[in-house]
């Protein structure tokens, strides 16, 4: 007794407080003066009686995590009803020349995880080119094909666009500024740049946001930047809109609430049977009419395989600082002009398809001469002979490779002779024995069918 | 509470007088029903000197303190030839590519370093030994003699560890700053988005990143305290709370489990480098903060539940 009275009083310090034994615990004196059995029986059921308090913490957290995105989502915007030719016009007139924001894109085609694939051929490509920099637009923003981004956009004018990719305590940004064009990778703290006329080349991920250019979009696409790495949703949008004739269908399909804005939703469909692609749908900013949500869904039903929309929008004019670069001390900075000549000079030389050729067969871009498209709209499909000897199990010594190769896709035959088809959720490819290759959007069996009329 | 307490109450003897001062009133019962609120504070400032004056803890704090002196040799000697830190590809600890030109970098890179690991197992230890260590070394029951009730006692306790957290990260940032100052320049620093900002409001970004980076372990600490509730031996409690620890970064790596992913402690704690983005980036700095506060409510609540309720027998 003393020697815990001492104890105590030790512990904190003699403190003159420590006089009065009494505590306000209620648990400790809600019990004196019970018989010690009924005591037991209350104590077990107020003891489970604060369980209830971490359940319902859980219970409510778990309520507000799950309800609030609904109710958030819920409630469709009343707006003016618009046909879609009114809709299609208004993304035409639209002329948004300031924004900023943030974009997220979400790719899902199907493929085998390439993270560790792709960062190998990333390392071989630029041990191939000399003096190549991981600061170079073209090889960072193929990795948009894969997986969930976050980017995010500003635009002010024609002349000034800046385009961030979001990393792991990272990020990639692409800044157009008058006739520079700087991209900084803060991983590795390199700066690639390029003045005047490739300037206008390099900013094809920004040209998108320019609005009123309507040429902006096929030059900006016909510099570094890879085909078929849309990155804002106008741009997606006017994709789908070229493929809009008598093959498809172009319907509004009610309206939507995207990034806090209301917009209308433009439903397009192929008519066609055969095509993997089951719909697309771009959200339209009612006000404003820029696209702000784009998403393809295949016909084999499932996930998007392409979902990229705003998830925050600001027409008001981003400050001017958004724009200044200057790169950072220490910085390792690569000049355009200063990579393989020959490699700039295929660049800028060699453009990429034309749109006729691109919307023939998306998965063809970039294709070898003596390529040439069969069918028209949705259903077209890529045709080119790759001179070799096709993937037979006996045209090479490799056996591994072939191994691997072979069951990545799958056996058919037909009239054209054997092949094999490679699938995606959305392209699928065949590659026949005697060495041609058929490649779109379209069915394994509408390749097939392709591939034996082509005989 | 039950027999045991009942037992040992009665053996104590001073709890006697609480009966006639009961929930019915008797001669002066205000005063002992509500002590006043300095009283938690004292409590909170004798658990403080405790925890602070142990060598135990001392030593964790020597051994973060090392980690930035570490990095910011291992930078100095690898790029004493020009060559940059982290090779091209940006391996290596986030931001270690940016150290040489800005010695502030050393700050953001010693906090992305020891949080994985040093940081929430200095947290760990701390936590898990808070209630647990007093019933090993036999001193809880002393500490419920005094009046300062379970409930508070264990708030001081949680506030304690919280504190903990605090001075953990910023003597990190500290030991960082101090080092990047002595073996690199200081100057304007580079958002990662490439714009610049000057180094007065780069320090303050640095202070705001170690004030998340504090705020991201509040949810390690419940869950420590919590465990720590659970048992009567302090290293079976810190072992419990780092192991899983360990097991929840190693489920956080698993692309199978990416549905339950943004629901670990863990998964937002990197986040602190979108504050270096220019504008900031918040949405999972937010629903980082977020994540901790409800961690904390429910495994504080937890905590609480099995605290009150539970026969103290050392």
């Amino acid at each position: 007794m003393t020697q815990c009275e001492d104890l105590a009083a030790a512990y904190y310090g003699g403190k003159a407080h420590m006089a009065p034994f009494k505590s306000d615990d209620s648990a400790t004196t809600g019990e004196t003066g019970r018989t010690a059995e009924a005591g037991n029986v209350r104590g077990g059921r107020r003891r489970a009686a604060r369980y209830v308090v971490p359940v319902t913490v859980v219970g409510v957290a778990a309520a507000t995590i799950g309800l609030v995105p609904a109710f958030a989502g819920s409630g469709d915007p009343d707006l003016p009803e618009v046909t879609a030719q009114e809709l299609i016009e208004k993304i035409a007139a639209s002329d948004v020349q300031q924004l900023s924001g943030t974009v997220k894109i979400s790719t899902d085609l199907g493929l085998p995880d390439l993270g560790g694939l792709e960062s190998s051929l990333g390392a071989g490509g630029r041990a191939g080119s000399e003096g190549g920099s991981t600061a170079d637009p073209s090889a960072r923003l193929t990795e948009l094909v894969t997986g969930t981004h976050t980017v995010r956009v500003a635009a002010d004018g024609a002349g000034k666009q800046k385009l961030s990719l979001l990393d792991e305590a990272a990020e990639y940004s692409v800044i157009h500024n008058g006739d520079d064009v700087w991209a900084y990778d803060s991983g590795s703290n390199e700066v690639y740049h390029a003045t005047g006329a490739a300037a206008g080349t390099t900013t094809g991920g920004d040209s998108g946001t320019e609005g009123g250019t309507d040429d902006g979009v096929p030059h900006g696409k016909s510099g570094s930047v890879p085909e078929d790495v849309p990155t804002t949703p106008r741009e997606l949008a006017e994709e789908a809109l070229k493929a809009a004739d008598d093959t498809t269908s172009v319907s509004v399909d009610g309206t939507a609430q995207v990034a806090g804005r209301d917009a209308y939703k433009l439903l397009i469909e192929p008519k066609q049977a055969g095509s993997t692609v089951g719909a697309i749908s771009v959200a339209v900013d009612a006000e404003t009419g820029l696209p702000l949500k784009f998403t393809l869904t295949p016909a084999s039903g499932g996930a998007a395989v392409v979902d990229a929309g705003f998830t925050k929008v600001d027409f008001s004019a981003p400050s001017a600082a958004t724009f200044d670069f200057t790169p950072p001390k220490g910085a390792k900075v690569t000049e355009a002009e200063d990579i393989a000549p020959e490699g700039a000079g295929a660049r800028d030389s060699g453009q990429l398809p034309k749109p006729d050729q691109r919307q023939g067969g998306k998965s063809a871009a970039g294709g070898p001469e003596g390529m040439k498209v069969i069918g028209e709209g949705w259903s077209s499909v890529a045709a080119f002979d790759t001179g070799g000897e096709g993937l037979s199990e006996k045209s090479s010594g490799n056996g591994d490779l072939d191994g691997i190769v072979n069951s990545l896709g799958d056996e058919v035959s037909g009239e054209f002779g054997s092949g094999t088809v490679f699938s995606t959720r959305l392209v699928n490819v065949l590659v026949t024995d005697d060495g041609k290759a058929y490649a779109g959007a379209v069915t394994k069996d509408a390749l097939v069918k392709v591939a034996n009329e082509d005989r | 509470m039950s027999s045991a307490e009942t037992g040992s109450t009665g053996t104590v003897g001073p709890v006697g007088p609480v009966g006639p001062v009961g929930p019915t009133g008797g001669v002066h019962p205000a005063p002992a029903r509500t002590p006043s609120p300095w009283w938690s504070l004292g409590l909170l400032r004798s658990e403080l000197v405790t925890t602070f004056r142990r060598w135990r803890t001392l030593a964790l704090l020597g051994v973060l303190a090392a980690v930035p002196v570490l990095v910011g040799v291992a930078v100095k000697i690898e790029t004493g030839d020009g060559s940059s830190a982290g090779g091209a590809g940006g391996e290596g600890p986030a931001f270690i590519a940016q150290i040489t030109n800005n010695g502030l970098f050393l700050v953001f890179t010693a906090l992305a370093a020891t949080l994985p690991f040093f940081l929430p197992m200095a947290i760990g230890v701390i936590a898990g030994d808070a209630i647990a260590g007093e019933a090993n070394a036999g001193t809880l029951r002393y500490l419920l003699v005094a009046p300062a009730g379970r409930a508070r006692l264990l708030l001081v306790k949680y506030a304690t560890t919280a504190v903990f957290c605090l001075v953990a990260t910023l003597v990190v940032a500290a030991s960082a700053l101090a080092v990047g100052a002595l073996l690199f320049p200081l100057g304007d620093v580079t958002t990662i988005s490439g714009t610049r900002i000057g180094l007065a409001e780069g320090l303050g970004r640095a202070l705001l990143i170690a004030l998340v980076v504090a705020a991201s372990l509040l949810g390690v600490a419940a869950l420590g305290l919590f465990v720590s509730t659970m048992t009567n031996s302090g290293i079976a409690a810190m072992a419990t709370t780092v192991g899983l620890l360990i097991t929840v970064q190693i489920l956080d790596q698993l692309p199978q489990l990416d549905a339950l992913q943004p629901y670990f402690f863990s998964h937002y704690w990197l986040s602190f480098a979108d504050l270096l983005r220019d504008p900031v980036h918040w949405d999972d700095l937010l629903r980082n903060l977020g994540l901790q506060v409800v961690y904390a409510a429910v495994f504080g609540s937890a905590a609480w539940a099995r605290f009150t309720s539970r026969d103290v027998t050392a």
